[in-house]
């Protein structure tokens, strides 16, 4: 019975040498110390040896597992530690293969551009709002200080859905502002919201101009409110969309529904103010329309201009999105061209 | 509108340089588009006379010119045709900076040996001097130009290109520049000085005016000229014309358009012997009454458009154009001149409906005041008398029944502070708005400014108005910057339709990105030829609300569908070589409401194309299809939490037979289908084109408040797996609907659908896994064996289901 242990332990010992796998090993931990090795089988069977052999076999047996269970254990060890160290072993994958492609999809760059825009105004505490693409014209004109034959008709080319002229002729929206009149019609001070949305130019398309682009309309109304804190408000935009080395100005500007009324305009990037083609050689590039709310507006929305003041703003989403990411032509946007979209 | 430097210091003195000049009028609201420099590079030219031209030795198109420079005489060669004894011209010296007039570079002027004979400078084209780009000709200088003086000093200028805003007609003017400028450097307008003497004879012997339209024209000024003589203006002129864009004409004309720039209020000169009679009215044309105009163009007029006329015919179109047949030629001795006020919207209907814009009519059509015309009309009076001679009559016509009130408001210093934030006193406020041309009066007893606005400011209505005018001029730079410290306003506990919308929209951009999707966006507007596209019968059922004044017919129509603009998204990028694609558009669908504002639809539509995944050494995968598109409403659908059934339908875009509405309680909120062959085809597409289309209104108000927790089931669940042999006909649907309803059935996974030689003909197979598992014990085969009775029972009863194979 010892002789059969020693033949089993010596034959083991020699088997694990030629062992070079996981597998391999498995297979041999099966045949010398599984449930049906000839190992466990001998230990199973000393029942049926007399009390002195049991004792000395039953010894010898166990010190026989225990030594092969400790190999097992050392050439597990070795094989695991080859694997790492040994790059051009069998089981070695070429890393450098590509991936399995796995289809991405991303928003439209002037969806990320809205997304942010919005986020800053929302950390302000600006709440989001929306409104119609095709409005009256009183929304759009009558209600912002701009009756029929004003002027600055001139610089809203408009896209008429009615032809005949009137207050109860429907367009295409040429500014968000709108949403001004709509919201105070309904909303008491305080006000504090900014509404994005299609807006629509009878314009002939080219590298600066689109028919259709996106607006983000803002309007704050309160006791109290200054055009300092338009300045504040939209200089930290600026400072959150383009980055601390980018200067600010704010100018003088006319628009009829706000007074005073303020353009802002940031440093160009592309030339460091210096004046180049992206700029019109002025070394400022606008961003936004803005002012203080003109009184007669308010007026209009039964809003007591003595007591309560608000600032409004309009900031284009191609533009900020073109500054954003060095895009020269803004005819991109909407041509929808793949190989322009899949860089965002 | 155009203002040379040198001619708004004869009213301002300008002690900045024009870029410090150009940078204060943008920043206070006067943007300065462009900053022309005429002969800043302009060394060693002066300004020489010809004293003698002689026969070149040696070359015949060559001749010597002697030039007197004041400190000397030079002789150079000269080709140009033009050059004549006693002119003045421009003349180079070695070293001085020219244009190459053949290469256009810069080059610096050396001496030369021309055929002999040596030249030490050179008489300048208008191109050697970078002026314009005649080469042919030498440019011959106005007979007052200074022998001897630099170039530069007298020709020289500085061209700001201003954009000046609709509520500032005033800056359509050399004075309301110079004006701005003042205020905002410190300095003190100077006005011209107008005085001449008038005849003994009344210009009321010679003509009248009559208003017959009071409310279109405010007011009608005119003076009278005899025995003038029309030739050509002095260089002094014509050059202050060319500097702002104006081409000169003859004297009388040049005058008129001068004074208009001088002032901003257009003038019109007739020759009085072509107005019949003298006795001027100014009525509504009659309906199809002709005019040809200065341009020579004849147009007819409508009772919309005012004119002046005489006895017989209109002679101009008010505020517009003059008429060619009263025009001013050389043989004309007796002149006009009008000055007038005509209403803003007379005079922009007008150019509206004529499409003819003009030097006037974009100044009449921002409202000028009805106190402007008369200084300019005297003005221009006194520059004709000096320059084209002739006699003024005496006296005026001035026919004014819209007298405009003066306006007069009140500010405190407080309000300014209130509105801008930027503090200031009484004191500054006041002086500011003097400097601008507006009286003020302290109130003795509170801090009250009266304001009385100048004629001219036609803009200011109110205190807003004035605070605009202390700020701007102080300089919107001083402003402080301060955060918003108003309180927030109250947010909704329960949110709002449109902002549930937005949420959801939200989360549908960041599924479908995450599904591997591509936003896209496209026009609202389209063509309905293209949305026709997206029928195979091309009809449309109902019109889409059209556009008046389209642009192009690509952009004539409000879209009814976003899935035209997907398909022709697909087809143009297929052009350009992308195989497989998945797109989506979240955005407004349009159908019109009668005279009503149109119903606005937010929509999602997904389109998927071509192959499943991009080439790869991985395999290329098979083509997108429709349970590609399906697989994509479930997903989203499952992370909603909510159910959608699947339902045969049909829709014109898909297949017959290969469309389903998706249905979420009862009600249908969208389809998913194969594009019809015939719609892909007519996008230029082939293959398999699947689309999804979902209407976000509907489904917002599927997704309601959170998601309720349901407790895991921690005990084994017992799995078995069948093959059930069914009619072609019988629906998956059917089937899984009974499987669920089986007590126990936590999960049911389809996992083979076969159609062949194992099933006879006419039938199919669906192999089945199904999960069971209690929420309170470990399950007994027994239960499960039962329950799966249970329900093969029904399956064979309902459905005529047989069971091919089990385990
Ligand atoms: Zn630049």
């Amino acid at each position: 019975m010892l002789e059969q242990l020693k033949d089993i332990h010596r034959q083991a010992v020699e088997e694990l040498d030629g062992v070079a796998d996981a597998k391999a090993l498995e297979l041999w931990r099966v045949r010398y110390l599984g449930k049906k090795s000839s190992l466990t089988g001998a230990l199973r069977s000393l029942a049926a040896l007399p009390l002195e052999e049991r004792r000395d076999v039953g010894a010898r047996a166990n010190e026989i597992k225990r030594d092969l269970e400790s190999r097992l254990e050392e050439k597990e060890r070795f094989l695991q530690q080859s694997l790492l160290t040994s790059p051009l072993a069998s089981q070695g994958i070429d890393v450098t293969l590509p991936g399995r492609p796995i289809p991405t999809g991303r928003l439209h760059p002037i969806t990320q551009t809205l997304n942010e825009i919005c986020c800053v105004f929302r950390n302000m505490g600006f709440q989001t709002i929306e409104g119609p693409d095709v409005e009256w014209d009183y929304y759009n004109f009558e209600a912002l200080n701009i009756p029929q034959h004003h002027p600055a008709r001139d610089r809203f080319a408009t896209l008429w859905i009615d032809a005949g002229a009137g207050a109860k002729a429907r367009l295409l929206r040429t500014h968000t502002s709108p949403m001004q009149i709509r919201w105070m019609e309904r909303e008491r001070p305080p006000i504090r919201v900014i509404a994005p949305g299609r807006v629509y130019r009878y314009e002939a398309t080219d590298a600066t101009h689109e028919s259709m682009f996106c607006n983000v309309e803002g309007l704050a109304v309160d006791r109290s409110i200054t055009l300092a804190d338009l300045k504040g408000t939209l200089f930290e935009f600026c400072r959150c969309l383009f980055g601390e080395e980018r200067q600010v100005r704010f100018r003088c500007d006319y628009f009829p529904f706000v007074e005073p009324g303020v353009e802002v305009a940031i440093s160009c990037a592309a030339c460091d103010g210096a004046g180049c083609r992206v700029c019109g050689y002025s070394g400022w590039v606008e961003t936004a329309g803005a002012g203080m709310v003109h009184p007669d507006v308010l007026r209009r929305v039964d809003i007591d201009p003595q007591t309560y003041s608000g600032f409004a703003f309009g900031v284009g989403v191609e533009r900020i999105s073109m500054l954003r990411h060095g895009i020269d032509d803004i005819r991109l946007f909407y041509s929808n061209d793949l190989r322009f979209l899949r860089q965002f | 509108m155009k203002v040379s430097l040198k001619w708004l210091n004869d009213y301002v003195d300008i002690r900045l340089g024009a870029e410090q000049i150009a940078e204060k009028l943008t920043m206070a609201g006067l943007e300065v588009t462009g900053i022309q420099t005429l002969g800043g590079t302009w060394e060693r030219i002066e300004v020489g006379e010809v004293v003698a031209v002689n026969p070149h030795p040696n070359a015949d198109r060559l001749r010597l010119a002697t030039v007197e420079l004041g400190a000397g005489q030079v002789t150079v060669v000269c080709g140009a045709p033009n050059i004549a004894p006693g002119q003045r011209v421009p003349f180079a010296g070695i070293g001085a900076r020219l244009i190459d007039g053949r290469t256009g570079e810069a080059v610096s002027l050396k001496a030369a040996k021309i055929r002999g004979v040596v030249s030490e400078g050179m008489v300048c084209s208008e191109k050697e001097l970078g002026i314009s780009d005649n080469h042919e000709e030498i440019l011959v200088l106005p007979p007052e130009a200074p022998v001897g003086a630099a170039l530069s000093d007298y020709l020289g200028d500085v061209v700001l290109d201003l954009d000046v805003t609709p509520n500032r007609p005033d800056c359509l003017s050399v004075i309301g520049i110079a004006r701005e400028i003042a205020a905002l450097t410190g300095e003190s307008l100077r006005l011209p000085e107008i005085h001449y003497e008038e005849s003994a004879e009344s210009i009321d012997s010679f003509a009248s005016v009559e208003i017959a339209e009071p409310e279109l024209c405010l007011r009608y000024c005119a003076s009278l000229l005899t025995g003038i003589k029309v030739g050509s203006s002095p260089g002094w002129l014509q050059q202050r014309l060319s500097s702002c864009g104006m081409r000169p004409i003859n004297n009388v004309v040049d005058v008129t358009n001068y004074v208009m720039l001088e002032y901003g209020q257009p003038l019109h000169a007739f020759d009085f012997h072509e107005l019949r009679g003298g006795q001027m009215v100014v009525r509504r044309a009659r309906q199809g009454e002709t005019i040809t105009t200065l341009d020579e163009v004849q147009r007819t007029l409508n009772t919309d458009i005012l004119v002046i006329a005489d006895k017989e015919r209109a002679v101009a179109i008010a505020g517009i154009m003059g008429g060619s047949g009263s025009e001013v030629t050389a043989a004309t001795d007796t002149i006009l001149i009008e000055s007038a006020s005509f209403d803003q919207a007379a005079v922009r209907g007008g150019s509206n409906q004529l499409r003819v814009q003009t030097e006037a009519s974009v100044r009449f059509d921002k409202g000028l005041n009805s106190d402007l015309p008369l200084p300019p009309l005297r003005r221009a009076t006194q520059l004709l008398l000096e320059l084209a001679g002739g006699k003024g009559a005496r006296g005026i016509i001035d026919v004014y029944p819209g007298k405009s009130e003066p306006q007069f408001l009140s500010l405190t210093a407080r309000e300014v502070e209130r509105i801008s934030g930027l503090q200031v006193s009484a004191a500054e406020t006041i002086g500011t708005l003097r400097a601008l041309g507006f009286e003020c009066k302290e109130s003795d007893s509170d801090s009250q400014i009266f304001v009385s606005v100048p004629y001219w400011r036609s803009d200011i209505k109110c205190s807003a108005d004035l605070v605009e005018e202390v700020v701007r001029t102080m300089g919107y730079e001083k402003i402080p910057i301060t955060r918003l410290s108003a309180q927030l306003p109250r947010q909704r506990a329960k949110l709002s339709p449109a902002q549930r919308r937005s949420d959801l929209r939200d989360s549908l951009r960041d599924m479908l990105t995450g599904f591997g999707f591509q936003e896209v966006l496209t026009y609202s507007l389209v063509s309905l030829e293209k949305l026709e596209r997206l029928s195979p019968r091309r009809k449309l059922e109902a019109a889409p609300l059209s556009v008046a004044n389209p642009m192009s017919r690509e952009q004539e129509a409000l879209r009814t569908s976003l899935r035209a603009g997907l398909l022709a998204t697909v087809a143009h990028n297929r052009r350009s070589g992308t195989a497989g694609m998945r797109l989506f558009e979240i955005g407004k669908v349009f159908s019109s409401r009668g005279k009503d504002l149109p119903d606005e639809r937010e929509m999602v539509c997904a389109l998927l194309t071509g192959a499943r995944s991009e080439m790869s050494w991985h395999g290329e995968g098979e083509v997108l299809d429709f349970f590609d598109a399906k697989g994509t409403v479930e997903n989203m659908m499952n992370r909603f939490g909510s159910k959608a059934i699947f339902e045969a339908a049909d829709d014109e875009t898909f297949s017959a037979g290969r469309g389903a509405s998706i249905v979420i309680e009862d009600e249908r909120v969208g389809v998913v289908g194969e594009v019809h062959p015939s719609v892909a085809q007519a996008f230029e597409l082939s293959g398999s084109v699947c689309l999804v289309e979902i209407d976000v209104e509907k489904l917002v108000t599927k997704i309601t408040g959170a998601k309720q927790y349901r407790p895991i089931l921690r005990f084994p669940g017992a799995t078995r797996d069948m093959a059930l042999v069914l009619d072609d006909h019988v629906s998956y649907r059917s089937v899984e609907d009974i499987i669920r309803s089986t007590l126990l059935v936590t999960q049911v996974i389809l996992f083979d659908v076969y159609r062949g030689e194992q099933v006879p003909e006419g039938k199919k197979s669906f192999a089945v896994r199904i999960v069971y598992q209690s929420p309170s014990h470990t399950l007994t085969d027994e239960e499960v064996d039962r329950n799966q009775q249970q329900m093969l029972d029904r399956l064979r009863q309902e459905l005529g289901a047989t069971l091919r194979a089990s385990t």
